[in-house]
């Protein structure tokens, strides 16, 4: 048992949702209780999509338990393919229905539907909604594709995206169209847009490239295997790696056709001279693997900042995002538990946060900004306007998107500078935020000096004198965490006990950069 | 001046004939109800025992996140819980004493069952009471289901709140005790008018805190606010107490003829009932016909969704000037539902339980001005030129009683009037 209250991912069946929602002519017909239903707001609210999710839930009952949940099944199964006629279903079971045990695949299979029945066995106990997303596509592309003659012009499928994505609509056609300027023509894009037919001549493509390997790598492997398409390791977020994604396209293909990277303006707004201030920013990245790889290489070298903290809530990436640690020097935090996310953060106290929905509410508490990279998602996180995160507009709205929380350079300066201005003060947060900043001066935020700069018997007996005390309440909001954990820190390095005025500007200097 | 109300009509829905449908449901499961059960008991602590679907349907349903360290949390079972029940008690026991050691002013903890936790057949009743002995006296423990097999979407609270009905203290007093979770506001006014016609002592359930809670017995006499509290109903007749039917309090009719039964009970004076009641009847029906004006002459469509649809459709077509086509429920009980089904006028189908398809294709073939339904119905329907009220909202907002009934109808309203401003910008 282990206790909860927010979690990063639903249970696996509603992976199998976002890939059944994505596609178009599939139905999966859901073993469930009542109450299962709440995942179609998922869809209708947050991604604001305006039909409801293929998906009929069987709605069993206590006291149906005792007779018959399996013709209850059957019943709804021959209805949903009477009412909707899809050209294949997705049967499977939710948590409880998991309990029950009454086989929707055998079930299905004996009813002598003339349209492909395709099983999912998710085991809600063990895994989440990644992995229930990539072993539905798994399962479909498995059960549908079939090996077929590759196609004349040179081709591709996109693999992963799903209903519920981050960005996934975006990035599709940011990535399609960057495919087709290097000459790649898009022969399937599954899950999401595609109809069984449409899987059924995955095999008719020279490659794959893998958009989002949470979702669907599993699928790209399987083609791999079967239809002896390789796929791109490279996943094109950000300039350099959809540089590096351009080069493993060109070696795939051979093909030679120059680029048109007027587009591009992250590189220039970051050598801007306006971008200097953000020169080494502490930012802690968490959030999917993928995301958080990616976010980490823009971070270090597409932003100049320092990574100070990094970590990932799926375990499936663990590795990955171990190994990506390491290279920043850094040990990498991977749990589904925002509480412990929530502890690293207040311990590493970066001056930004890049992670999920989940990390904005924990930055909001501490009043730290962050930007949101990577799923779970929020209505927040489906715009109206084109917003992709891959190819050379994502890394335009990366820039756009991480700056937008911060400070800005000048008026950074200028809060350094007249600290006491009754309207222009730290207090007020960012001038661009209106009232959404946050209130450093309330309770637990970057500054949180007033409980954490008293004398306290938690930090090692270590005691802020008054004027140091002082001092540090002038440092503006968004820097003054930083201060207090560096001073503290080069304080025990020293051996002091007492933090003065001096010891403060001490520090200062040894850390100055 | 005293005002009255239309005549109830010749012939009400009570006796109507009901479909009843039983196939896929759209709807929340109990599970929902911590969402303000949670903010309501200032004490309490709601610990699911369930899966990750019932932590995920929490974090979902409420639409957002209460980062202020909700009072709610699940305890997620995992492969070994389910191969063993005695580890199973064991992990619980594990998880509660971890919570309890973190959260020192939890008073009163409920074991929350769930669809996963029934189907295995963990009995949270013996749990309950072993913990109880053993954080007693600072913690009670109690527990309830708000499974979706057992349980739709409000009746959560129905189970919460009757399973504190069996530990109230006995008592004789004559008491009015009122049932039923609302915004503190809301109750607020309610003890002020309940107060002002002279009528006390006025217990509330679930009090806001566990060292507030009242007794019951032979002669209590009890109102519900909300009209999906059976259980609690039958729970309390088990008890020894008495309930006032009357129709629930929404707009003036419906407080009015709430307030007017409680006052009968406790031989309130006309006089003074027409004192206490006739500014606020003012002022409720005057927001009323602000708020209600773009409703007169629409036709309205109730997916079944809190239980609270029959009272609203009669707020809606006895003061708001509408007509209903359909009035879904997910149960009907003729002791809650029946005052306010004798006042509606005649007319509508009454149904009971739902299949979703089906009634979705009555509902397109109705073409109602505007369909009250849940989220993973409104979207679709307003992609295809119904307007909708989202029925969930219906319980998070301050409807009940005189102040807030012009806040009802504006909520009905709403949609309505949007689509006219869009419609205009867009020509």
């Amino acid at each position: 048992m282990k206790l909860t209250v927010w979690t990063y991912e639903g249970p696996p069946h509603v992976g199998a949702m976002r890939v059944a929602t994505g596609m178009t002519g599939l139905h999966y017909v859901l073993h469930a209780p009542q109450g299962d239903t709440y995942a179609d707001l998922l869809f209708t609210m947050i991604e604001r999509r305006d039909h409801r999710p293929p998906v009929t839930y069987t709605t069993f009952q206590a006291r149906d338990l005792g007779s018959d949940t399996a013709g209850l099944f059957k019943d709804a199964c021959q209805d949903a393919v009477d009412r909707f006629q899809p050209e294949a279903i997705i049967v499977g079971a939710s948590c409880t229905a998991e309990l029950i045990q009454d086989d929707p695949g055998g079930l299905a299979e004996t009813m002598g539907l003339d349209i492909p029945v395709i099983a999912l066995e998710l085991p809600s106990y063990q895994r989440k909604e990644n992995f229930g997303a990539d072993e539905a596509f798994y399962q479909i592309v498995k059960s549908l594709a079939k090996p077929m003659e590759r196609t004349q012009r040179i081709s591709c499928n996109i693999l992963g995206p799903t209903a519920l994505g981050f960005r996934h609509r975006d990035d599709i056609q940011e990535i399609t169209n960057l495919l087709y300027e290097l000459g790649v023509e898009v022969n399937v894009t599954a899950p999401m847009t595609a109809t069984p037919a449409d899987i059924a001549k995955m095999g008719q493509a020279h490659f794959n490239v893998l958009l989002y390997p949470e979702t669907g790598e599993s699928a790209a492997r399987y083609c791999e295997k079967t239809f002896y398409q390789p796929y791109t390791k490279v996943v094109p977020i950000g300039t350099g790696a959809t540089h590096d994604f351009i080069a493993e396209i060109r070696e795939l293909t051979g093909l030679t056709a120059t680029l048109d990277t007027d587009r591009l303006r992250q590189t220039w707004w970051s050598r801007s001279v306006d971008s200097t201030y953000l020169t080494g920013k502490r930012v802690f990245i968490f959030g999917d693997g993928t995301h958080v790889k990616a976010a980490a290489r823009i971070a270090r070298d597409e932003m100049g900042f320092e990574v100070a903290g990094i970590g990932c809530y799926n375990r499936e990436m663990a590795r990955d995002v171990r190994a990506v640690a390491r290279e920043y020097g850094l040990t990498a935090l991977i749990t589904d538990d925002y509480l412990e996310v929530e502890r690293a953060i207040e311990d590493i106290q970066p001056e930004m946060i890049l992670g999920t929905q989940m990390e904005r509410h924990i930055g909001k508490r501490l009043g730290i900004p962050c930007a949101v990279i990577s799923a779970p998602v929020h209505v927040q996180d489906f715009p109206a306007r084109y917003s992709p995160q891959m190819g050379f507009e994502g890394a335009n709205v990366i820039f756009d998107t991480w700056i937008h929380p911060l400070v800005m350079g000048l008026e950074e300066h200028l809060l350094h500078m007249f600290r006491d201005d009754f309207e222009f003060h730290d207090a007020a947060g960012p001038s661009h935020h209106g009232g959404h900043a946050p209130k450093p001066s309330g309770g637990a935020s970057g500054g949180s000096i007033e409980e954490k700069a008293k004398p306290e018997v938690g930090t090692d007996v270590m005691v802020w004198l008054a004027d140091a005390e002082k001092e540090l309440k002038k440092i503006p909001f968004f820097v003054r965490g930083k201060a207090r954990r560096n001073t503290e820190t080069f304080a025990a390095d020293k051996g002091l006990t007492e933090i003065t005025l001096d010891t403060l500007y001490e520090a200062k200097a040894h850390y100055a950069r | 001046m005293t005002h009255h109300n239309a005549p109830p009509p010749t012939l009400g829905c009570r006796s109507a004939p009901v479909l009843k449908e039983r196939g896929q449901r759209e709807v929340f499961c109990g599970l929902t109800g911590i969402i303000w059960l949670h903010r309501k008991i200032q004490d309490a602590f709601f610990l699911v025992v369930g899966s990750r679907t019932c932590a995920h349907l929490l974090q979902s349903a409420a639409g957002v996140m209460i980062f202020a360290e909700p009072r709610f949390g699940t305890a997620i079972l995992e492969e070994s819980d389910l191969a063993g029940l005695n580890d199973a008690h064991a992990e619980l026991d594990r998880t509660v004493e971890q919570l309890l050691a973190r959260r020192p002013d939890i008073r009163q903890l409920f074991l929350v069952g769930s669809c996963p936790s029934e189907v295995i057949k963990l009995d949270l009743n013996r749990a309950a009471e072993r913990l109880t002995v053993q954080y007693a006296p600072k913690v009670r423990v109690l527990e309830y289901s708000g499974s979706g097999i057992e349980t739709t979407f409000t009746q959560g609270e129905d189970a919460c709140l009757a399973a504190m009905v069996p530990v109230l203290p006995q008592t004789d007093a004559r008491e009015l005790l009122v049932v039923g979770a609302l915004p503190d506001v809301v109750e607020d006014q309610m003890l002020g008018l309940l107060a002002d016609l002279g009528i006390g002592p006025v217990r509330v359930l679930p009090a806001r805190n566990i060292d507030d809670e009242m007794g019951v017995g032979d002669n209590t006499v009890f109102a519900l606010t909300q009209p999906f509290l059976g259980d609690t109903h039958a729970a309390l007749v088990r008890r020894g107490a008495s309930h006032i039917a009357a129709p629930f309090p929404f707009g003036d009719e419906g407080t009015t003829a709430w307030l007017a039964a409680i006052a009968a009970e406790f031989g309130v004076s006309d006089e003074v009932f027409q004192r206490v009641t006739e500014a606020p009847r003012r002022r409720a029906r005057q927001a009323i016909a602000q708020a209600a004006a773009p409703l007169n002459g629409k036709s309205v469509f109730f997916f079944p969704d809190s239980q609270l649809e029959i009272p609203l459709a009669r707020f809606l077509t006895r003061e708001c000037g509408m007509t209903a086509l359909e009035v879904g429920s997910p149960y009907i009980h003729d002791s809650l539902h029946g005052p306010d089904l004798d006042l509606l006028p005649a007319g509508p189908q009454i149904s009971e339980g739902q299949d979703v398809d089906l009634q979705l294709d009555r509902c397109r073939d109705a073409r109602p001005d505007l369909t009250v339904c849940g989220l993973g119905l409104a979207n679709p329907l307003e992609a295809e030129g119904l307007s909708t009220k989202w029925a969930i909202e219906l319980v998070f907002t301050p409807v009940h009683f005189y102040e807030q009934a012009g806040d009802l109808a504006s909520l009905f309203a709403r949609p309505v009037r949007r689509k006219d401003i869009l419609g205009v910008a867009a020509e």
